[in-house]
């Protein structure tokens, strides 16, 4: 166990893994909790498009990626409340296109030697230390903001009409929690890759919401799950050589049908 | 029971137009509402009242007039955050939301409260005591989910209370409430307007209720309706609902309609 931590590329692994998950934990319970689980599937794979054009273009995906997953956030955002077309079916366009784009700019740069696999699936022993610094810098914006407003993110997530009328900056802060989305899954990637970012948004919250009666207990729990799973998921499939994205997941998933198994014996005393 | 004094005008709608996609749903309505009144308002289903109450509140800009709350516009109004207390018509979106009634009730003093800060103890105090108002102190700490419909109902009159607003809006307070507690509550509301000088809209189906609590009645069905003053009118009622209202109306109960403008 000793040896696992003093390798380099380990400890970043692991460090990077908390880190996200720790995110992901505490953005989960909103994300649950405002049914917007199929924003973050579509946010995260309208990343792909982004991640090629940087491939192409030979820039940091990270900042292409970001480009592609605001602008598909805010074009599903604003496709809901200025047009007709549902929200389901806004996402449903924008990230199929998005990764269809992704695909072309892929033969375009016929970068077939870059690690696609990777941001597909996840590749956490190939952080550097500068994909631990951007991944510090957004989780401290994250959480800085999330804890700023968290007052006011559960008021307009519990009545949107009431909050705007008690001065609640409600358009602003729908738009923040895109943009915080956006900001989260790229960083996710890193963890478990485009095609998982979503299990992370959205499984800690499901399994808190099945545990926890209370918001803030809700809050806490899908954190300490997100976190767990994660680290546990990563010494797993160190330990039996399974892709590790793909662990976490599964830990998760696991999870959830215990404690929805569990749920009526909970909620029953 | 008016005072003498010179009121200002608590709202002021002139000329409002709304229209959801081609369809008129407000057309050219004007009204003024002093300060301190009890004003009913009645229509049928679909008729555009909760349309009114949001143009008023300034969650529906309307396309052609203007809205004006204590004069000033009310997208500019809510950022005071202490002057609008509002029930929605269908206010628990999300039945599994983990809040406890408390918690949902404590919602109502955010916008006193201000950004960047938590609710203290006075406000948790405040809230408590219009949970009692409500005759539900018991369910503090119940979830909002767990309660029935009358009682969670109850919840967000409380909620609307707890802002301490000099205006109280309220879409159908008293849907699923039983009957002896709606008579209550129309009551705490009117011994509060007076205490307080609130100025309370309540849209209702209950004529009944409105005639016997309220001091103006305003009937809507796409353009305000005027009637002589007082009594209520059946004609009147019944121009405005389309349909027989006797069985709901019994007798000539005395009222008075806001100055309104139709025409
Ligand atoms: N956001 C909207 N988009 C489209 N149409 C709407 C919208 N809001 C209201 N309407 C339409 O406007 C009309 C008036 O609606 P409103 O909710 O004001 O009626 P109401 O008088 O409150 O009725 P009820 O007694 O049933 O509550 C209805 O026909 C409704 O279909
Ligand atoms: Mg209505």
């Amino acid at each position: 166990m000793i040896d696992l931590f003093t390798l380099g590329f380990l400890q970043r692994a692991l460090v990077a893994g908390i880190l996200v998950s720790l995110l992901c934990g505490v953005l989960s319970t909103f994300v649950v909790l405002r049914r917007m689980a199929f924003i973050g599937v579509g946010i995260s794979h309208s990343a792909f498009g982004g991640v090629a054009l940087g491939f192409l273009l030979g820039v940091d995906p990270l900042w292409t990626g970001i480009g592609f997953a605001l602008m598909v956030a805010l074009l599903i955002e604003y496709a809901q409340t200025r047009t007709t077309v549902e929200e389901d079916t806004a996402i449903g366009i924008f990230f199929a296109a998005s990764m269809a784009l992704g695909l072309v700019f892929l033969h375009l740069s016929r970068a077939y030697n870059v690690d696609v696999f990777g941001f597909l699936f996840g590749n956490i022993l190939a952080i550097g230390a500068q994909q631990l610094w951007q991944i510090l810098v957004v989780t401290v914006g994250v959480l800085a903001v999330i804890l700023a407003f968290f007052k006011e993110l559960v008021f307009l997530s519990f009545d949107e009409e009431m909050a705007w009328v008690s001065g609640v900056p409600v358009k602003a802060l729908r738009y923040l929690f895109l943009v915080i989305m956006a900001l989260v899954v790229i960083v996710t990637i890193y963890l478990v890759g485009i095609i998982l970012v979503s299990a992370l948004l959205v499984i800690p919250g499901a399994i808190a919401q099945n545990l926890a009666r209370q918001l803030k207990t809700m809050v806490w729990v899908s954190t300490g799950v997100a976190v767990g799973s994660a680290v546990g998921g990563l010494m797993l499939s160190y330990a039996i050589d399974f892709p590790s994205g793909a662990t976490i997941v599964l830990v998760l998933a696991v999870l959830y049908l215990l404690t929805s198994g569990l749920r009526p014996w909970l909620h029953h005393r | 029971m008016t005072a003498p004094e010179i009121s200002e005008a608590a709202v002021k709608l002139e000329g409002v137009w709304v229209s959801f996609n081609g369809v008129t749903i407000l057309e050219d309505v004007s009204l003024t509402i002093e300060a301190g009144r009890y004003v009913g308002i009645l229509g049928p289903n679909g008729a555009g009242k909760s349309t009114l109450l949001k143009v008023i509140l300034g969650l529906i800009r309307p396309q052609r007039g203007e809205a004006r709350v204590f004069g000033e516009p009310p997208e500019k109004l809510r950022h005071h955050g202490n002057v609008v207390g509002y029930l929605p018509q269908r206010p628990l979106g999300n039945p599994r939301f983990p809040v406890t009634a408390l918690d949902v009730v404590l919602m109502g003093r955010y916008g006193r409260i201000g950004l960047f800060k938590r609710p203290r103890r006075e406000d948790r105090e405040m809230a408590r005591r219009r949970l009692e108002d409500l005759g539900i102190s018991h369910l503090a700490d119940r979830l909002i989910g767990d309660l029935s419909g009358g009682e969670q109902q109850r919840v967000f009159i409380a909620r609307a209370l707890g802002v301490e607003p000099r205006i109280l809006v309220l879409d159908e307070p008293t849907v699923s409430l039983d009957v002896c507690v709606q008579d209550d509550i129309f009551e705490m509301i009117n011994t509060l307007r007076e205490k307080l000088h609130l100025t309370v809209l309540i849209v209702s189906h209950d004529i009944g209720a409105v005639a016997r609590h309220m001091d103006d009645v305003v009937c809507i069905n796409r353009r305000i309706h005027v009637h002589q003053p007082p009594p209520i009118g059946r004609l009147g009622l019944e121009s405005t609902f389309g349909c027989a209202v006797e069985y709901l109306f019994h007798g000539e109960i005395p009222h008075r309609v806001v100055k309104s403008r139709d025409d």
